[in-house]
């Protein structure tokens, strides 16, 4: 666009570029490239390969045989089965336990605020890899791991916490609900400050408890918020990825296998590039359809 | 202070017992929080030996570096692990501040044909999972153009992130218009109005984008562990992975490799606590 050249802008007025379009295409055009090349044709790329089978002397055309592979396999359906219930145990409860949170420290002074919005980020700022590392030995399946002590004290038997297929899953979800909300936290507290104090003072006037303030005038006010961090959460959840490789790598027994984790194996232990793309797709669209009825089903009276 | 805790305003022995009991409950939660980074920092002084010896004590019962000295002996790049992670973070930070405020800057205030179109098309990537673009950006990579096991390739894909774009968008879209008018009646061009007013308003935002953006490269693990097939191009997270696999006995090495992994982001996290927990909020309460 930037060398369309002086005959054709003369021909053309729609064409013709102004100097503030000049400027405009130069600031962006690094952010464009990075864009194009990162973004724009990898997902493409993945559309195309997606309807291939990968051989390294040059790929065979197949048609829909990837997507017709992943819809009758069963361990896709287990991977999303299992994707669902990480999901549906980790997102709502940190969102509760992060709004009772937010609502407990709004009494305190700034600074003891912000003392506690440090100490509740703090893992947030450690790596996925560094704090699987640290809950794979907090889940040592010795009777000396440091969880099956503290059962122990309270006279409980020994645990395989990541070993046995009863309890990979809840391992992993355990982990994800103590291993901090801080961003949570800081983001509802930040929608609480928000809420104008007028409205409390006039629910005073009326005589309201506050069990009644927080439920007719906090919980409806920061519902974006909520719809905010619901989705979010959500769509990350469904990327998950480090926690099973790292600690799990998908077993016992594909117990932990979650969407995330298959595609990477189907991509980059089996080479099946075709499927993965096929599935990474799959996944795709399901994350945008779930967004789409979340938006729908809390998103009417919220205005963005 | 809002008034969601009206209650006991007049009673203040009873309003400071609530508080109290507020308080112990929070640390509670904050102690829960903290108790595996805690973890991770004393165990990590423990003495090098196989786990079945060693006892998995609270406190610590022993202080040695010995399981530092482990971990950095277990591959002579171990260093350069750490090295790479500061490289691939710089680089991705400039990227990042130069560009994406650059073109931030234009989507904000310049009106240039097809912006909004463009706008569209970038916002629209935030919503694509990576797990999309990383097979074909992987075949891109190692297959095409073989540029796997470089600092290029480590970089590149966050050189400018969408998101980082939004973000200088939204806050440049609040300065006021008429300061732009007036430096170019005064006969600024863009650049000069970009690199004179609108760069030093924006040094808040640009610095909570740069730590963040430093924070999520320095963690990053998928993509450089796609890109790094040998030891010397590794991050310290791909590094720290390599160990772990490797020596999966090994409790104190594992707990201090974790350590060196993560303290880099706690001494900067100290460092500008206000700049974290602004960043946290900057680009979620706007909306």
């Amino acid at each position: 666009m930037k060398k369309s050249d002086s005959s054709e802008q003369r021909s053309n007025r729609k064409w013709h570029l102004t100097s503030e379009d000049m400027w405009g295409y130069a600031f962006i055009a690094v952010a464009m490239i990075v864009f194009c090349v990162f973004t724009v044709y990898p997902v493409f790329s993945a559309f195309v390969t997606s309807f291939h089978k990968y051989k390294p002397l040059g790929s065979i055309f197949v048609g829909v045989e990837n997507y017709q592979n992943t819809f009758t396999n069963r361990l896709f359906y287990k991977a999303i089965w299992n994707t669902l219930v990480y999901t549906i145990f980790t997102v709502p409860f940190s969102l509760c336990i992060s709004f009772v949170v937010a609502v407990l420290v709004l009494p305190f002074k700034k600074k003891v605020q912000s003392l506690f919005k440090s100490m509740y980020y703090l893992p947030a700022v450690a790596s996925g890899v560094a704090l699987s590392v640290v809950w794979l030995w907090i889940y040592d399946p010795l009777p000396t791991g440091l969880l099956n002590s503290l059962l122990a004290k309270f006279g409980l038997g020994n645990v395989n916490w990541l070993g046995s297929s009863s309890t990979a899953m809840f391992s992993l979800i355990l982990m994800a609900l103590l291993a901090g909300h801080g961003t949570q936290i800081i983001i509802y507290l930040a929608a609480l400050l928000g809420v104008p104090s007028s409205l409390f003072e006039a629910a005073d006037l009326d005589g309201a408890t506050f069990l009644q303030k927080l439920w007719f005038i906090v919980i409806p006010l920061v519902k974006p918020t909520t719809l905010f961090l619901l989705v979010t959460g959500v769509i990350g959840s469904f990327q998950v990825f480090m926690n099973a490789y790292m600690m799990t790598g998908g077993g016992p027994d594909n117990a932990t296998t979650m969407v995330g984790l298959l595609i990477f194996n189907n991509a980059f232990k089996y080479s099946d590039y075709g499927l993965a793309c096929a599935q990474a797709l799959i996944l795709a669209v399901v994350i945008a359809l779930v967004s789409l009825v979340q938006f729908k089903l809390m998103g009417e009276d919220v205005e963005y | 202070m809002t008034g969601l805790y009206s209650q006991h305003l007049n009673r203040p022995w009873l309003r400071r017992m609530r508080n109290a009991v507020i308080a112990v409950f929070l640390l509670l939660l904050a102690v829960a929080t903290l108790f595996p980074i805690y973890y991770m920092i004393v165990s990590s002084f423990g003495p090098p030996v196989e786990a079945g010896g060693a006892s998995y004590s609270l406190f610590p019962s022993s202080f040695s570096l010995e399981s530092y000295k482990f971990f950095f002996d277990f591959s002579p790049y171990s260093g350069r692990w750490l090295l790479n992670s500061l490289i691939v973070g710089v680089f991705t930070v400039l990227g990042n501040v130069i560009f994406a405020s650059l073109a931030g800057y234009a989507f904000a205030k310049i009106r240039f044909k097809g912006k909004r179109f463009l706008f569209f098309a970038l916002l629209s990537a935030m919503m694509i999972p990576y797990q999309v673009t990383q097979v074909p950006l992987y075949m891109l990579m190692v297959n095409n153009l073989h540029m796997d096991n470089t600092y290029a390739a480590l970089v590149a894909p966050t050189f400018v992130t969408a998101y980082n774009v939004f973000l200088c968008k939204q806050f440049m879209s609040s300065l006021p218009t008429e300061i732009i008018e007036c430096a170019k009646i005064e006969g600024c061009n863009q650049m000069q109005i970009y690199w004179r007013i609108i760069l030093p308003l924006s040094k808040t935002v640009l610095a909570v984008m740069a730590i963040l953006t430093f924070m999520s490269s320095w963690n990053n693990f998928f993509w450089p562990f796609l890109m790094t097939s040998k030891d010397y191009m590794q991050t310290i997270q791909v590094g720290l992975k390599t160990f772990k696999f490797a020596n999966t006995t090994y409790f104190a090495p594992m707990m201090a490799g974790a350590t060196i992994s993560a303290l880099p982001m706690f001494i900067l996290f100290f460092s500008l606590q206000k700049y974290f927990l602004e960043g946290v909020t900057i680009g979620a309460v706007k909306g």
